[in-house]
């Protein structure tokens, strides 16, 4: 589906612009801001409707490709060949002459071919690491580059070749041909993601599981590197070589932390990468001399922030809040357990507990106790009277709810994975927070049944945590657990 | 052939005065540079170096920006900040989301180096700063840079003091430290269990690097200062197996290479940055390919003499 708006949205653009020649936005002097503006979303001029595609089409293989690089955790290799191509973009220029699209695309994929190469036979014939090899490639490469591209300029009529334009990108160059060029690399990478998707995605995840089941690993691999470097070689024409790589990462990585599934994840990034791009171009149409690179990655950037903080399962708030409520959940069923335990050596014949015998079960000082009870009176488990409290029914249930859910685990560790009983009881203090309801009927039936745990102490039963959600429970007789927890649970309606 | 190949020696001998400087400043940037790169190809962090050097950008902007100047101090101060925040923000990113390292490296040196830029772009006019400084660095204007006296009649370009003194603080650093920085590079869990923390040993390293980095961006750029810091150290690691004699012979694969990088500039009359990387790149190939106990030629022997006995790489060094 996403696709198919992604095909019919590219054709769409390729016969809008068809027709029309090249213009340059530099011909044009601009005035003011308010003006720029205007003319920018009035899209009357051909050269800002191809600045603009062109970043759209960048954005949309860049957004595309990076998926796959941060998830198989390769980021750094389209800072490398994007740095790399430069020497290629040069001795393109030096072959053809003029600042022609096509010598310099194949100057520019044959020095990033050989960057790969290298950065291969490195790692492989060395022991320097892999980081370590791609700092080699993409500075000697780049070194390379400029040791050419100052030649050039310091050659008579070298200085107006606008190969600099490459270093830090200008959407603004953007003339047909190179319109051309990304349109068929834009159907390239597109056609090969349609046809190749499984196979993609299965290598970027597994690639060990991929070569198992027969995909020709090394074949796909070669084909998203290749994909990779057209990419980047068309890239740098709006952002530049330095920050191609930006295109590549930051909208994928930001998809990496909202989505959870590729295809979802590759939706969100070439959007993303789509809107960075229409900005970036935007911005640096506002004034002659700035380059449109640059204000690409910083919106990229301010799309990542809100979401690294805020994002609903990955972001750093959520999580740091997710995490504090189950730190306060655990203390509050920590004070529930304690009050059990009183409960339980009394023999279970008052509903009150004193502030003082739940500072000595806790081992804490009354002060820490208070702040725990009134936790507790908050969240509508327990009642506070002067000294004196009493657990509600709900209180009673989740307490109930919580030794048991401890034994059975710790009876579980005994009897099923061999652990000393003696050493159990740490583990569980743990586990009883997240075992859920399927996982304690499943360990009951595993255990058939218990009565008692390891200890010899019982187990409360359900009959005890179906009497604590009743209100008439709360008899004076007290809570009589030892009656009740021999009848194990037989289902609902028992 | 031979008059153009000795057309550098020439013109080099012409004004000697002028390419001694430019060479002495190499020297100086490249073994700074080498000596802290090879701790960061040791403890594979190459690419931290690589977005520390990016992401200084816009910390010596904005202290252009402030200061009014191209103030020595002003700059180390923005370099500081930015490269001990970036090394902040990727920690952040990679340690408390599930995007890995080499990703927040990417996203965050892309970003500082961005704001840089737009920074760099938008004031161009106000200060003395262009992107061609960013790109190439002013090695080639050294002649011009202001002499400071040192005793009755000898002077020396403010920017080659600037890089010496930035020299002697990382030899000392190393100097002092050299047994915590071992330690930490080799075995972090070991040197915690010493007592030794990494992550100090490693922002500790982040400080001198971001030093190192700012002397040397001036005259190289922010790019090939990536060259600098990871080319040297890896050359010697081809051959060297303790850490001590690694960083000894960084010294003269630094003199090799900027002697060769002022010959290659004169000789096609480019960037004398850009040639030194060049020349530090060939040596590195050299040292590849030449190498008599590990080079390819060696192991390309080894392999058709059916030879078992070939050595073993080792992650590890010792000392």
């Amino acid at each position: 589906m996403t696709y198919r708006i992604v095909f019919s949205l590219f054709f769409g653009i390729i016969l809008f612009t068809l027709p029309s020649e090249a213009a340059r936005i530099g011909e044009v002097v601009d005035t003011n801001l308010w003006e720029q503006i205007v003319r920018f979303f009035s899209f009357r001029d051909r050269a800002v409707v191809m600045a603009l595609i062109g970043s759209l089409l960048i954005g949309l293989n860049c957004g595309l490709l990076g998926c796959f690089m941060v998830v198989r955790r390769l980021s750094m290799i389209g800072d490398t060949i994007g740095h790399a191509v430069l020497p290629g973009v040069c001795l393109g220029y030096l072959f053809a002459g003029t600042r022609a699209p096509l010598p310099i695309f194949v100057g520019a994929i044959l020095a990033g071919v050989t960057a790969s190469y290298l950065l291969t036979a490195i790692t492989s014939t060395t022991r320097i690491p892999k980081d370590a090899a791609m700092g080699i490639v993409l500075s000697s490469f780049f070194g390379l580059g400029i040791v050419l591209l100052t030649y050039i300029q310091r050659q008579p009529g070298g200085n107006k070749s606008g190969l600099d334009k490459f270093l830090f990108g200008q959407s603004a160059a953007v003339s047909m041909q190179d319109l051309y060029l990304m349109g068929a690399v834009t159907l390239f990478v597109l056609a090969s993601l349609w046809f190749f998707h499984k196979e993609m995605l299965c290598f970027s995840f597994d690639s060990n599981y991929a070569s198992t089941i027969g995909i020709p690993t090394g074949l796909v691999n070669v084909l998203q590197m290749t994909c990779l470097s057209f990419a980047i070689v068309v890239g740098i024409q709006a952002v530049g070589v330095v920050l191609v790589s930006a295109m590549l990462i930051t909208p994928a990585a930001t998809a990496y932390l909202v989505r959870e599934r590729l295809p979802q994840m590759l939706r969100v990034s070439a959007i993303l990468g789509m809107m960075a791009g229409a900005f970036g171009t935007f911005c640096s149409f506002l004034s002659t001399g700035l380059p449109t690179g640059p204000f690409i990655v910083v919106f990229a950037t301010l799309i990542f922030i809100p979401t690294y903080l805020f994002a609903p399962r990955h972001g750093v708030l959520r999580k740091w809040w997710r995490n504090r409520s189950l730190q306060l959940r655990t203390a509050r069923e920590n004070t529930l357990k304690a009050i059990f335990h009183v409960f339980e050596k009394e023999g279970f014949v008052t509903e009150q507990v004193g502030l003082l015998e739940l500072a000595q079960q806790r081992r804490q000082s009354e002060e820490e106790v208070m702040k725990s009870i009134k936790e507790l009176e908050g969240s509508g488990f327990a009642t506070v009277s002067g000294e004196q409290l009493v657990l509600t029914p709900s209180g009673y249930q989740r307490a109930c709810e919580i030794v048991r859910n401890h034994r059975l685990w710790e009876l579980y560790l005994v009897n099923n994975v061999d652990i000393a009983a003696d050493h159990v009881h740490d583990n569980a203090e743990q586990i009883e927070h997240v075992l859920n309801h399927e996982m304690i009927h499943a360990l009951e039936k595993e255990l058939d049944f218990p009565e008692t745990d390891p200890h010899g102490k019982p187990i409360p039963g359900w009959d005890d945590l179906k009497r604590g959600s009743s209100t008439d429970s709360l008899k004076p007789e007290g809570l009589g657990l030892a009656s009740l927890y021999k009848r194990p649970f037989q289902g609902e309606d028992s | 052939m031979i008059d153009f190949l000795l057309g550098p020696v020439e013109m080099i001998s012409g004004d000697p005065f002028g390419f001694l400087w430019i060479f002495v400043m190499g020297v100086v940037i490249t073994l700074s540079c080498g000596l802290v790169g090879a701790f960061l190809v040791l403890r594979k962090n190459a690419l931290l170096g690589d977005a520390i050097s990016h992401a200084i950008l816009p910390g010596i902007a904005v202290a252009f920006l402030i200061t009014g100047s191209r103030g020595t101090w002003g700059m180390m101060v923005g370099a500081l900040v930015a490269g001990l925040l970036t090394t902040l923000f990727i920690d952040l990113i990679c340690r408390k989301t599930r995007i890995k390292e080499d990703s927040a490296i990417g996203i965050v040196f892309s970003f500082f180096f961005a704001v840089g830029v737009i920074l760099v772009s938008l004031f161009a006019g106000n200060v003395d700063l262009d992107l061609d400084c960013v790109l190439y660095g002013e090695i080639d204007f050294l002649a011009l840079a202001p002499l400071i006296e040192i005793g009755e009649r000898e002077t020396l370009p403010i920017p080659v003091a600037m890089a010496s003194v930035v020299l002697v603080i990382v030899i000392l650093t190393i100097g002092f430290l050299y047994k915590e920085l071992l330690v930490t590079s080799f075995d972090p869990t070991f040197s915690g269990t010493i007592g030794i923390s990494p992550t100090v040993a490693h922002y500790l390293l982040v400080v001198i690097l971001s030093l190192t980095v700012v002397s040397a961006f001036e005259s190289v750029g922010a790019i090939l200062v990536v060259a600098m810091l990871i080319l040297p150290g890896s050359t010697a690691y081809l051959f060297c197996d303790r850490l001590s004699r690694l960083l000894l012979s960084i010294v003269p694969i630094s003199i090799l290479s900027s002697g060769l990088g002022v010959y290659i500039a004169v000789l096609f009359d480019c960037s004398t940055g850009g040639a030194m990387v060049v020349a530090a790149f060939l040596l590195f190939l050299l040292a590849w390919v030449f190498n008599p106990g590990r080079g390819l030629i060696a192991q390309w022997r080894h392999k058709t003499k059916g030879i078992q006995s070939f050595p073993e790489f080792s992650d590890g060094m010792a000392e």
